[in-house]
């Protein structure tokens, strides 16, 4: 069970904090592969041999599979350990965005250049829609 | 003696690097961003510092969660531009300032901040964006560079006032070193900006406003700004304005606003700056 927090009632938020940590270091370390030519790579050719390699549980592979891009955040993952397999796809961070919070690349493109979403209703999960 | 004469804050979205790298900056999403960095290039062509100190935080390139310094400081003469995932920024190597960087993190553990001191370093956008920010596409970065990475990233970040007393600390560091230095302190990341998540994309303008009025109207509150504070008024990623702080106490205590830009978006983020001069 996760610990409540000052910052647990912060809506659709993943922090990295030590629990979460512990939960998504192999996850994250995998990401944290990608940064090198060689292992991207070796990544192309056989995505599911490479993850052999680290000691990923089934759903955490599963969502690097599938490109679950929330699930990677509920499994331990962090954004910025994520995005390098989004940047990995040549995704853009608004393709991100908009596949974690459930809109298109434009809408969420739209939603920024609008003036990004708003504070209403998004400060407390006790205020959410 | 070396002079710290300034402080810059400005965000260090990687998108606004790549719109200068593929010469998007004129396109109309990025044009009004960049308008507004004219003023500040135009400042720092005039005033020409020999160093800059640029808070930053490194993003999974040369630190992971194998090793999370809290403050790192790099003392070599180069620093490589990092390969994020797309290959190297192609910009120009980062050149440091080994004596002055030394020094400063020699003081700052005497003074117990106890520093992590890098040798080996390569620096991401958090680093390079700003300088591209503040000094466009150059053959050679026109000043030495000292980077001061900050982990915000993973939780607990240091707070506002750790931050706020290591820029102190590093203001004295620069005022007893004995060689005739213009330098600056740039703090960098934010301003509020989400980018995971549902709640991905969320941005707070009059937080950021508040922020940039209060840097000089209110320090007392920026600096006891805490951690849940940030994630739910700036966004998860917005906790990296504490970076700004550090900038704001190697200031005077009346340092004057110079110049200020706002915009929103620059990819995912709410981008500001802001120029500070000790009088
Ligand atoms: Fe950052």
């Amino acid at each position: 069970m996760r610990q409540d927090r000052p910052y647990s009632n912060i809506p659709g938020t993943y922090v990295l904090d030590p629990q979460h940590s512990m939960q998504g270091y192999e996850l994250n370390m995998f990401c944290m592969s990608l940064n090198k030519p060689k292992n991207r790579d070796k990544f192309r050719l056989d995505e599911a041999a490479y993850l052999d390699d680290f000691p990923l549980t089934k759903e955490q592979r599963k969502a690097v599979l599938s490109r679950d891009w929330l699930g990677l955040l509920q499994l331990g993952g962090n954004i910025y350990y994520t995005f390098k397999l989004a940047i990995f796809d040549r995704r853009n961070m608004q393709y991100v965005g908009g596949a974690m919070s459930g809109v298109s690349e434009q809408e969420f493109t739209d939603m920024m250049i609008a003036g990004g979403r708003p504070v209403e209703g998004n400060l407390y999960t006790s205020e959410e829609k | 003696m070396a002079n710290l004469f300034a402080g810059v804050g400005t965000s260090h979205v990687p998108g606004i690097g790549a719109a200068v790298d593929h010469d998007k900056t004129q396109l109309p999403y990025w044009k009004p961003l960049f308008d507004g960095y004219g003023p500040a290039r135009e400042w720092m062509e005039r005033e020409k510092p020999d160093v800059v100190i640029i808070v930053y935080n490194d993003h999974a390139s040369a630190f992971s969660l194998e090793l999370i310094p809290t403050f790192a400081m790099g003392v070599a003469a180069e620093f490589q531009p990092a390969d994020e995932g797309y290959g190297p920024r192609q910009v120009p190597v980062v050149e440091g300032h080994p004596e002055l960087a030394w020094h400063i993190c020699e003081s700052l553990i005497m003074d117990e901040f106890d520093m992590t001191i890098a040798n080996k370093m390569p620096v991401d956008h958090g680093l390079t964006v700003p300088l591209s920010i503040m000094c466009g596409q150059p053959e050679a970065w026109p000043c030495k560079v000292i980077p001061l990475a900050v982990n915000v990233i993973q939780y607990p970040q240091p707070r506002g006032s750790r931050c706020f007393a290591l820029g102190k600390a590093i203001r004295a560091a620069v005022d007893s070193f004995d060689e005739d230095l213009k330098v600056a302190v740039w703090g960098t990341g934010g301003m509020s900006h989400q980018l995971q998540g549902e709640r991905a994309g969320f941005v707070n303008e009059p937080f950021d406003t508040a922020f940039l009025n209060d840097l000089t109207a209110d320090k007392e509150r920026l600096i006891n700004i805490g951690h849940t504070e940030y994630m739910r008024e700036a966004g998860s990623e917005g906790a990296e304005l504490v970076m700004w702080l550090i900038m704001l106490g190697a200031l005077d205590k009346d340092a004057k606003e110079v110049y200020r830009h706002y915009h929103v978006p620059a990819s995912s983020t709410a981008a500001g700056l802001i120029i500070l001069e000790n009088s």
